[in-house]
């Protein structure tokens, strides 16, 4: 199982449209990714919520195609 | 989901002031999510219950649903949903878990 980061960019992107993003990938392998995600969508919500949002982004890939992908959000 | 997984996991989160729900256990990690949360925890010197998911199926897919949240690992204090690896790393990095702890009157080494 593995996803291309530009499919897990451009998912993101299609949820948070002002979305500033930085994939890593972590391993070489397309399953361990970092995600830095800067948005004004933030703002005033928790990180759990913060959080859910972006993997709400990922529709159900999350832990299934997608394996590990580190979140780091950030309000702008 | 499944009432009597609902039930269980309730019952978990009840009965534990820090429950852990991991993939492994704190001596024997399976991912290194879990290990960087059970290392915490360790380090902290807090006594939490983990729950190793990897050896019940319906208690993994169950936590997702229960949490809404899609990844393993998963912390909970006094019921209380916390996060996951991501979220707990840097709550412990600005102290806001010590914070979380004390508030909750839950010993840790300071």
């Amino acid at each position: 199982m593995s996803l291309k980061s530009e499919v897990i960019e451009n998912l993101i992107k299609e949820a948070i449209p002002d979305a500033e993003i930085v994939i890593n990938d972590l391993a070489g392998d397309e399953n361990h990714y970092s995600a830095t995600i800067k948005s004004k969508i933030f703002k005033g919500k928790s990180k759990i919520e913060q959080h859910k949002i972006v993997y709400k982004s990922l529709k159900g890939k999350m832990g299934n195609e997608l394996h590990a992908l580190s979140i780091n959000t950030m309000e702008i | 989901m499944n009432e009597n997984i609902k039930k269980e996991i309730g019952e978990l989160i009840d009965k534990n002031d820090v429950c852990l729900f991991m993939k492994g256990t704190p001596d024997v990690p399976q991912c290194g999510f879990s290990l960087a949360v059970s290392n915490i925890l360790k380090h902290l010197g807090v006594n939490f219950k983990s729950i190793n998911v990897l050896e019940n199926n319906e208690i993994r897919d169950g936590i997702k649903k229960y949490s809404d949240w899609p990844t393993i690992p998963q912390l909970y204090i006094k019921r209380e949903f916390i996060g996951g690896c991501d979220i707990i790393k840097e709550m412990f990095e600005k102290k806001e878990l010590q914070i979380k702890l004390s508030e909750n009157n839950i010993s840790y080494n300071k």
